[in-house]
């Protein structure tokens, strides 16, 4: 720039130079530590809140559901489907060869008691809520549920069977607390 | 201009010393100091007081003031592990609801829930109390000119009568601290009014200390790791802050 | 324009097409900065910073405020209780407002002191002052937000102040509201407002920093840059003796957040709102108390008012108001005794709006307010006319040298190999 003093520091002494080449390099690496101190406590304002995380149970009275019925609750804001199977659909979910689904399970292991399925009712491609926990709804072609924004097919044990879904619907962690009581979360 | 500098900072503080005494100067006697082992820069909060102070809570002040800003699981920044929270949050009941047929019902109160408060609006507290409405102490602290001096100098500033010639009003009490002295609560600690789980012998002084403490912490629940947090920011900016000032003598001095 | 970066293909790629580079380059490194600023001028950038740290701290915030009258007080609390780091950027915001003013007020009174507001920066100034009102509205809204007992009352007594219009008055305190008092409409309205003027306040600095970058910046002696000799490019001289200050203030700013959240706040403010009862003394955060007291002196309500307006209004005209061709106080020895008075006489004014109208602070508060208007009015225009002002150095670059007491002050370019001498930057 043509508009400015000249510098002067053609003819500084070794010494003096690197001292300063290790000040500017701590400076640096104070700089780069104390942008990740501000921008690390920002980040997590946006986490869970204290309030919200201990809100993450909630307890069920199963005991007025029917063989066959479907009932939703609200978990942590979502839905979680508690379906009291019927034999057949037991049955059902169980003759499946692991080797046909593309999220391998048995059924044994997603559920605590044959009769009870209890899962996170959330499609597991983007979000939407399947259909097929009330009366009429079209519960897909495999009995299961039905994903009505992007055609998810899911079984009687709530795995995905055709569709755009990559995995099984969500099986939450619960408790049966006694006959009647779930707790879940 | 080093000059310039100081007495700007001196008039500064003047001010704001000004500004803090306008503030702080209210009808009443300015209570006393007393001895806090969570101010100063250092500071931390006795587990031991929280926890006397949360039973004088519980057992004295709960039956009037409501505490909304608290929940069960707070209660494990005291020094309470989770299965002791559970017990005490199962003494309480809170509503819940609507069930199945669309009605509210009581039940037992779980880690997550707040404080249930003793009445049920302002309304039903101000009956209860002669028309006077007993605040909510979850931030009292805060709320209060003098903070927790305060607070201590009302618990402990009681007068059985009046000074002679004080015209005290029917149901009202005598303060020294309180602004007017007449305070409508009653004399709500005294000797041994709560018997201590630890053992600690529940002198009035003692009461009130705690459960000033208590109160401490339910209006800044923050205040350890706040301190905590703070001593490493000051510590980082005054030697980055140092060692920039190096730098830009260095700068500078390249000039001609 | 081509800076060191310009020999990668890709910033040569952009900067032909959108020149960020050589933009960047032109004004925060190449920028001519008069050789001779001394750290007042630091008040600046840590002003804008402020403003930087407001914006972002103030998002965070309304990510989890609630603006409704039942939980606008609950969800402060929650902030500082459950939200991780919450009480963290709750006090930041609240105390880095006080910060912004504290950094403004110093960079106001920098100007009054060395001239800053005269020909040709005019215009500066104003978007100067302008962007003083627009601080004070947007930080009485957020005040407002955490509705406390002050919050509602500051609400209500400022708002009214606008009844003071004749006719029109009433009906434009009701719209304000939306409502016949302030209430749910008001807190909504203002979150809405407080959210937007950070915004407006950004595209005024910008114009500010235009109209600065455009006629340069003044210096402490006050006289025009002569020659290439009177500047230093901006990178690395002003960044790092700004990142200096920079420090400086964060420490201070760290104090107040860690260790004395509430010192400047009211206690008060920790009740919840209640329409139905006024604290008994009711008084605005500290950056206000000068103007309330010039409010609270004039014995009228319109009067005061526009007492309280004209304070800060009278800004706008000072470059014609003070009459002196000598920008620098160093060179008006007279001024520089106003100065400091003027100064003194707005503690004075913050110290009466602290305190209750009664006593004596009456009598002290209308004469420190006589005082401040006749300090734009009657004292700086006669100053300009009658004052003797001392002889003002040729350049810059010669009086920094004669500073230095270097031997070659009569301007023959120093020989350069004294690299470090022990003396340094002053």
């Amino acid at each position: 720039m043509a508009d400015t003093a000249p510098e002067s520091d053609q003819a500084s002494p070794q010494g003096e130079e690197t001292r300063r080449d290790f000040l500017i390099l701590a400076a640096g690496a104070m700089s780069a530590m104390a942008a990740i101190g501000v921008a690390w406590p920002l980040i997590e304002t946006m986490n869970p809140s204290a309030d919200v995380l201990a809100l993450s149970s909630t307890e069920v009275d199963i005991s007025e559901i029917e063989v066959g019925q479907s009932v939703t609750v609200k978990w942590r804001g979502k839905p979680v489907f508690i379906r009291r199977r019927t034999q057949e659909e037991i049955d059902a979910a169980r003759a499946v060869p692991l080797d046909d689904l593309s999220d391998p399970e048995s059924d044994e292991a997603r559920v605590q008691q044959a009769e009870w399925l209890i899962l996170v009712g959330v499609c597991t491609h983007l979000g939407c809520i399947p259909l097929g926990n009330k009366i009429g709804d079209p519960r897909g072609d495999f009995g299961g549920w039905f994903c009505p924004c992007h055609g998810s097919h899911y079984d009687t044990s709530g795995r995905i069977r055709v569709g755009p879904a990559p995995n099984n619907l969500a099986v939450p962690e619960y408790e049966f607390l006694d006959d009647t009581l779930v707790r879940i979360g | 201009m080093r000059a310039q500098l100081f007495a700007i900072a001196a008039t500064l503080g003047l001010v704001f010393a000004g500004i803090g005494n306008a503030v702080a100067a209210g009808s009443a006697a300015e209570p006393p100091d007393h001895e806090w082992q969570h101010t100063g820069v250092f500071g931390t909060f006795d587990r031991g007081e929280l926890q006397r102070g949360f039973q004088v809570f519980q057992e004295v002040c709960a039956s009037c003031h409501s505490l909304d800003f608290i929940a069960f699981r707070n209660l494990l920044d005291i020094g309470f592990d989770v299965d002791q929270i559970k017990a005490i949050a199962a003494e309480y009941e809170v509503e819940d609801g609507p069930d199945n047929e669309g009605e509210m019902f009581m039940r037992t109160a779980k880690g997550s829930d707040y404080f249930p408060a003793p009445f049920a609006n302002p309304q039903a507290a101000r009956a209860s109390n002669g028309g006077a409405f007993p605040p909510d102490l979850s931030v009292i602290v805060k709320a209060r000119d003098g903070g927790l001096n305060y607070l201590y100098g009302i618990l402990t500033g009681y007068e059985e009568e009046a000074p002679e010639g004080f015209e005290l009003a029917e149901g009202m009490n005598y303060n020294h601290y309180f602004p007017g002295h007449q305070i409508a609560m009653p004399e709500p600690l005294y000797e041994e009014a709560v018997e201590y789980a630890d053992g600690t012998e529940p002198t009035l002084e003692q009461l009130a200390h705690d459960v000033s403490v208590f109160l401490a912490w339910t209006a800044e629940p923050e205040l350890e790791i706040r301190k905590k947090t703070g001593l490493k920011v000051l510590i980082f900016i005054a030697i980055f802050t140092a060692l920039i000032y190096i730098i830009k003598r260095r700068v500078w001095a390249k000039l001609h | 324009m081509t800076t060191p970066l310009h020999r990668y293909r890709i910033v040569q790629w952009i900067d032909y097409r959108l020149p960020i580079f050589s933009w960047t380059n032109e004004h925060l490194v190449e920028y001519p900065a008069p050789r001779n600023l001394n750290y007042w001028w630091n008040f600046g950038s840590l002003a804008g910073i402020m403003l930087v740290v407001q914006i972002i701290t103030g998002i965070i915030l309304a990510m989890h405020y609630t603006p409704h009258v039942d939980y606008a007080f609950n969800s402060t609390e929650h902030i500082m209780r459950d939200v991780e780091w919450g009480w963290m950027m709750r006090y930041l915001h609240a105390n880095g407002a006080s910060m912004f003013f504290v950094v403004v007020y110093i960079h106001i009174f920098r100007g009054f002191y060395y001239g800053s507001y005269k020909s040709p920066r005019e215009i500066l100034w104003w978007m100067g002052v302008l962007i003083l009102f627009l601080m004070m509205g947007s930080s009485f809204l957020g005040y407002v937000l955490p509705w406390g007992q002050m919050s509602f009352w500051a609400a209500t007594v400022i708002t009214n102040l606008i009844s003071a219009i004749p006719w029109i008055g009433e009906t434009l305190v009701q719209w304000l509201w939306g409502g016949f008092s302030v209430a749910n409409p008001t807190l909504n309205r203002f979150f809405s407002l407080h959210y937007l003027l950070p915004f407006l306040l950004c595209a005024v600095v910008f114009i500010h920093l235009w109209a600065l970058h455009h006629r340069k910046s003044n210096n402490p002696l006050g006289i025009d840059v002569k020659s290439p000799k009177d500047t230093i490019p901006f990178s690395p001289y002003y960044t790092v003796k700004d990142l200096v200050g920079l420090g400086v203030m964060f420490f201070v700013l760290a104090i107040f957040v860690f260790y004395l959240p509430n010192f400047l706040g009211e206690s008060i403010n920790y009740i919840k709102a209640d329409p139905l009862v006024t604290p008994p003394h009711i008084v605005p955060e500290w950056y206000f108390l000068p103007y309330y007291a010039i409010l609270r002196a004039v014995p009228d309500k319109l009067g005061g008012v526009i007492a309280m307006v004209a304070s800060i209004a009278i800004l706008f005209v000072l470059p014609w108001l003070d009459t002196s061709k000598v920008r620098s106080a160093r060179f008006r020895p007279i001024y520089k005794q106003f100065f400091w008075i003027f100064l003194a006489d707005c503690f004075v004014l913050g110290w009466v709006g602290a305190n209750p109208v009664e006593g004596s602070f009456i009598l002290i508060g209308r004469i420190a307010t006589v005082y401040y208007f006749a300090h734009f009015l009657i004292i700086l225009p006669l100053l300009g006319k009658f004052e003797r002002t001392k002889p003002l150095p040729e350049s810059i670059h010669q009086a920094v040298l004669a500073k230095k007491g270097g031997a070659d002050a009569s301007g023959a370019p120093p020989d350069s190999s004294a690299g470090s001498s022990p003396g340094g930057a002053a």
